[in-house]
């Protein structure tokens, strides 16, 4: 486990420089919610997904939405380390022509189950999905992940009404809960704790977890794996820019690249906690 | 004259298409039982989603459900089924070109009593705007049928808008449709009507009205509003010279925009938009209704005699 741990780490803190990188050079993006769940995006792709980027159309693939669509730095980067493109055309990020659109858009991209940017509508095509792999009796997996100003959307709540209620156990949802969003602090603009309460009582398998300790992350996908006739909401708390010392907890950073200035020093410091990391 | 419901022959044309073809899947937004789509759920229960009333949640779910390979139809009231969830078929359905059929039925100002907020009126602007989304809007129940097996056979974003009122049976039973085709239903010399869904019947209702005028009226039922066939449109223009389109729906972004625009850069040629006019609906019986919006055969004639001798003179 420590040995798969690390290699998680790892491979999350080179693609924190890829985002890094990315939204410093199309000078827009979303950097912090990026930060804030690639570690998540890591552990899936890297360990939990049943997915095969030679072939990304797999009948028997689990299938991944990301319903915050603006984390696509960190999602494009997960795509491309795991294979699914080059790791050069991160490079094309929000350019004209570029497959690597602002928000990630189904088409020509591989890997992009559903266009997904206007926020709330991830979840309730997660449920399509996992009532279509039901009805086909596929023993294949919904992972979907939100981010908590999202939760203010009202489809949100009624995906996780359907969800609740149609036991919908093929289904995992991961909150991205790292409470800012563009205009402040999420409980400031709307309160939403008690979370665990609420989703608790649409009838979800509630886990909570330190949404940046691999250990924790891996071993809650797999509590969600084995829960049977009722879905699975896994709130994990993380740090918005998380990696980066002047970006963490800086609601800047939500839809502002860094500068150049800022993009040296961002992997100047990732680089230093990937020597330690390697070190250990 | 024999009159059909289109909602029944949805829900006829759905279950028997259910019968044959596994993938296909039906959801409703607690509307089964007035869009139809309740025939299918009673017999394939394991087919039928009813997502309560959440849209949203409803549009989402049908884009699931196509990636895993199944053919969705959606259905709900015009004014749910577009308006309520447009953003989700922005978005899931018309971005991604997910494999969705939205088949909406209360299109229209002869949803009757339930007045202006349950009337669509503005269903057609919205999906005729979106890339990637084809609209129809059948004239008949017989129409319907053959528009439904399409939708189930062509990939990727279809709308479909019926209505409430049973029509007036305008083809035969066992018609061969090219739906793509604009269907000149009589043939005149000086002026066109071109309409949509109830207001086909309606025209050849209102170009026998004219024959004592001088008017020899056109009548072209166009059912696939997008993509527009062009081709029979501007000929008829160039030929008549003079166009009169009708339709249950605003004149701001409707059939008759979606025809000017088709002819304009082709064809001069005068263009009066009958439908409602840039208002909400209102409360009454569907043919009270017809009546107080100018949209009966007999105000339809009356509209495009003023028309002719306008411009004729």
């Amino acid at each position: 486990m420590e040995e798969e741990t690390k290699r998680l780490k790892i491979l999350a803190y080179k693609m924190r420089k890829e985002i890094i990188q990315m939204t410093n050079k199309a000078k827009s993006g979303h950097p912090g919610g990026s930060l804030s769940c690639i570690d998540i995006l890591t552990c899936l792709y890297f360990n939990v997904l049943r997915h095969n980027p030679e072939n990304p159309e797999w009948e028997e693939r689990d299938f991944f939405i990301l319903s915050k669509g603006h984390a696509s730095p960190a999602f494009y980067s997960v795509l491309s380390y795991s294979g699914y493109f080059e790791k050069d055309e991160l490079k094309s990020f929000r350019q004209l022509n570029s497959r690597l659109q602002g928000h990630p858009e189904k088409g020509t991209l591989k890997g992009v189950e559903i266009t997904t940017g206007s926020l709330g509508q991830g979840l309730s095509i997660a449920n399509g999905i996992a009532l279509g792999l039901k009805l086909k009796k596929s023993t294949a997996r919904v992972y979907c992940l939100l981010g908590d100003g999202e939760l203010q959307e009202g489809q949100l709540w009624e995906a996780i009404q359907s969800a609740g209620h149609r036991k919908i156990d093929n289904l995992c949802v991961i909150l991205d809960r790292n409470r800012l969003q563009i205009d402040g602090f999420v409980e400031d603009l709307k309160k939403e704790e008690p979370l665990e309460d609420k989703l608790k009582s649409f009838l979800f398998n509630v886990l909570r977890i330190d949404g940046h300790n691999f250990n924790s992350i891996l071993d809650a996908f797999n509590i969600a794996s084995k829960t049977r006739s009722k879905p699975t909401f896994i709130i994990a708390d993380t740090i918005k820019g998380k990696g980066v010392s002047f970006m963490e907890n800086n609601v800047k950073f939500h839809g502002v690249p860094p500068d150049d200035e800022e993009t040296e020093t961002a992997l100047r410091e990732i680089d230093e906690e990937l020597r330690k990391m390697e070190r250990e | 004259m024999e009159k059909l419901s289109l909602r029944d022959c949805y829900g006829e044309t759905l279950l028997n298409l259910a019968r044959e073809d596994k993938r296909i899947v039906a959801l409703d937004a607690d509307l089964s039982g007035s869009t139809k789509t309740s025939l299918l759920s009673k017999e394939i229960p394991e087919r039928f989603f009813d997502m309560g009333v959440a849209e949203a949640d409803m549009i989402g779910t049908a884009t699931g459900l196509s990636l895993t390979g199944f053919i969705p139809f959606a259905s709900t009231f015009a004014v749910f089924g577009t308006g309520r969830c447009y953003d989700q078929i922005r978005q899931s359905v018309c971005i991604s070109k997910a494999n969705v059929k939205i088949v909406v039925t209360h299109g229209g100002i002869t949803v009757g009593e339930d007045g202006a907020t349950h009337q669509m009126v503005e269903d057609i602007a919205l999906m005729t705007s979106l890339p990637n989304m084809r609209v129809f809007v059948p004239a008949d129940a017989y129409q319907t049928k053959s528009v439904i097996e399409y939708v189930a056979k062509k990939e990727g974003p279809f709308f479909v808008r019926l209505s409430r009122e049973k029509f007036p049976v305008i083809y035969d039973k066992d018609k061969n449709f090219n739906l793509l085709k604009a269907d000149i239903l009589k043939e005149g010399k000086n002026l066109t009507f071109i309409a949509t869904g109830l207001m086909v019947f309606n025209c050849l209702e209102a170009a026998k009205a004219l024959k004592g005028s001088g008017i020899d009226a056109e009548v072209i039922n166009v059912c696939s509003i997008k993509p527009i066939d062009k081709e029979t449109i501007i000929s008829s223009a160039k030929k008549t010279g003079l166009i009169v389109t009708v339709e249950e729906h605003s004149v701001m972004n409707g059939l008759g925009a979606q025809v000017l625009s088709a002819i304009c850069e082709e064809a001069f040629v005068p263009l009066l938009k009958i439908g409602i006019e840039d208002r909400f609906g209102t409360s009454g019986k569907p043919d009270e209704l017809l009546k107080y919006f100018g949209l009966d055969p007999e105000s339809i004639a009356k509209k495009a005699i003023e028309f002719y001798k306008r411009i004729k003179k």
